[in-house]
């Protein structure tokens, strides 16, 4: 785990049940899961609280690659995960409550990704 | 055994100003789960980065929301300042922090007469809404507009309330004070009231973190957090405590707004008192390069503010995460169980701003 800015930490696809797990047992909230597309991969970025304090882990996932769903351990990543498997494409895999891209009713597949990069 | 039922509820109701649709699961008169849906009226406004420059975002962002656009305001351009090592005026983070005390009392006044109108208690509605006109009027007059007030820019704020001004505000809110004693007094003491909501829609502290709950909600069942404490804006000369209840259901939501509301009188009169006489914005040249994160307490709780810049006058990706986003999964844990009367009051209870979730 590398921190490449303050409280943001870079992770393998290995770490990221440890760490869910460790923040679970810990009590820390999510605050929020972001994706972006940058320079051809996903980077995706799981917030986490206690309190005041915040971490950020961010787990760079090539475009073909999936992601493992944290909504088993979460519940609330539910809607940030079909959010950003609709508007980006990120392969989330086994959602608690997968809604099919449906979650925003958008006729547009994957409207958050430049044409480009589709 | 009971029988097992799936009730669609919305997306149109006379409780939802917008909306969002639930598929209830009842067994009999009980909720056994709900599952929300959203999506009607997704407008997509982060993708707009690719479109407007930095600067132009700092209106787009304040069309998330009609109720706490200020705040939205901000938090874009706190998040774009932060990257671009911007410091700006003392005086501007002051206003910015009355601009946001005022979003909030007009925002749980909103909130307080939409509940009264939910269990048909239509002068206390009437009452509340009343008094939330006061603030819009101070709005106009401070900024010339009631919902989309426009004077957010990087690196401070286009407008200034001079010292008459100031004052005359804090007489109103001084004025406000007594009406609103009264109004409030009629919530957490009138029966008909708590018979809605004592009692019902129990979020327990450990369902609330778990659930990742925000706000006034999360503060309901008696978790102490109130981004305001981090000391942003003006925050940090400001005197408050963050205000808790730990009864953790739908009448604590409600009581800890109404203490929220005099606490706001407050720290405005105390940000009156201290606000210094400097400019209220600097110049900012040059293009916003690299990345950074805010988080600030809306009046529905914390929002969450991501901007990545790349050196060009477009930025990257903006994200926001809204308060009723982080909140809707602890309204279905507060659905799970309660009646089926009562869901309308439980959807209210967490101050559901679609506007705000269909970013």
């Amino acid at each position: 785990m590398e921190e490449i800015q303050k409280n943001i930490y870079k992770i393998e696809q290995v770490e990221l049940f440890p760490v869910i797990m460790e923040k679970k047992n810990d009590m820390w909230r999510l605050v929020q899961i972001c994706c972006s597309f940058v320079e051809g991969n996903y980077e995706v970025t799981y917030s986490f609280a206690t309190g005041y304090e915040i971490s950020n882990y961010r787990l760079i996932v090539g475009k073909e690659e999936s992601v493992p769903s944290i909504s088993r351990v979460y519940k609330s990543a539910i809607l940030y995960e079909n959010e950003m498997r609709e508007l980006f494409g990120l392969n989330v895999e086994f959602i608690k409550v997968d809604y099919h891209d449906k979650l925003y009713r958008i006729n547009e597949e994957t409207p958050f990704l430049k044409k480009e990069d589709r | 055994m009971p029988k097992r039922s799936i009730v669609p509820f919305g997306p149109q109701h006379p409780v939802l100003p917008e909306p969002i649709h639930l598929d209830l699961v009842l067994e009999d008169e009980l909720v056994i789960e709900a599952i929300p849906s959203i999506g009607y009226v997704h407008r997509g406004l982060e993708s707009l980065v690719a479109k407007k420059d930095f600067n132009e975002m700092v209106y787009v962002t304040e069309r998330i929301c009609g109720i706490c656009s200020f705040m939205h305001g901000m938090g874009y351009c706190s998040a774009v300042e932060q990257i671009m090592n911007v410091q700006i005026p003392r005086r501007a983070e002051f206003l910015r922090t009355i601009w946001a005390e005022m979003s909030r009392i007009h925002s749980h006044l909103l909130w307080l007469g939409l509940l009264a109108d939910a269990f048909g208690f239509e002068a206390l509605f009437m009452q509340s809404w009343r008094l939330r006109e006061k603030i819009l009027d101070m709005f106009e007059i401070a900024t010339g507009g009631r919902v989309i007030f426009s004077v957010n820019k990087i690196g401070g704020v286009l407008k200034d309330m001079p010292a008459e001004m100031l004052s005359n505000f804090v007489a109103v809110l001084d004025g406000m004070e007594k009406e609103l004693r009264e109004t409030t007094q009629t919530f957490l003491d009138d029966y008909t009231v708590k018979s809605r909501l004592v009692g019902v829609g129990i979020l327990t502290e450990e369902d609330a973190i778990r659930r990742g709950a925000v706000g006034p909600m999360m503060r309901a069942s008696g978790i102490e957090v109130d981004m305001r404490k981090t000391g942003y804006a003006a925050y940090d000369e400001i005197d408050f405590q963050v205000i808790t209840s730990k009864e953790c259901d739908s009448f604590a939501r409600c009581k800890v707004r109404i203490a929220e509301l005099f606490q706001s009188i407050e720290i405005i009169r105390q940000a009156v008192s201290k606000i210094p006489d400097t400019e209220i914005s600097v110049p900012v040249k040059g293009f916003p390069n690299g990345e950074a994160y805010v988080r600030l307490e809306q009046p529905r709780g914390e929002a969450f503010y991501y901007v990545r810049a790349n050196g060009s006058k477009f930025v990257d990706r903006m994200r926001v995460r809204t308060p009723t986003f982080a909140n809707i999964p602890a309204l279905m844990q507060v659905l799970q169980g309660c009646q089926f009367g009562d869901v309308p009051l439980l959807i209210l209870t967490i101050d559901p701003c679609i506007s705000c979730t269909e970013r």
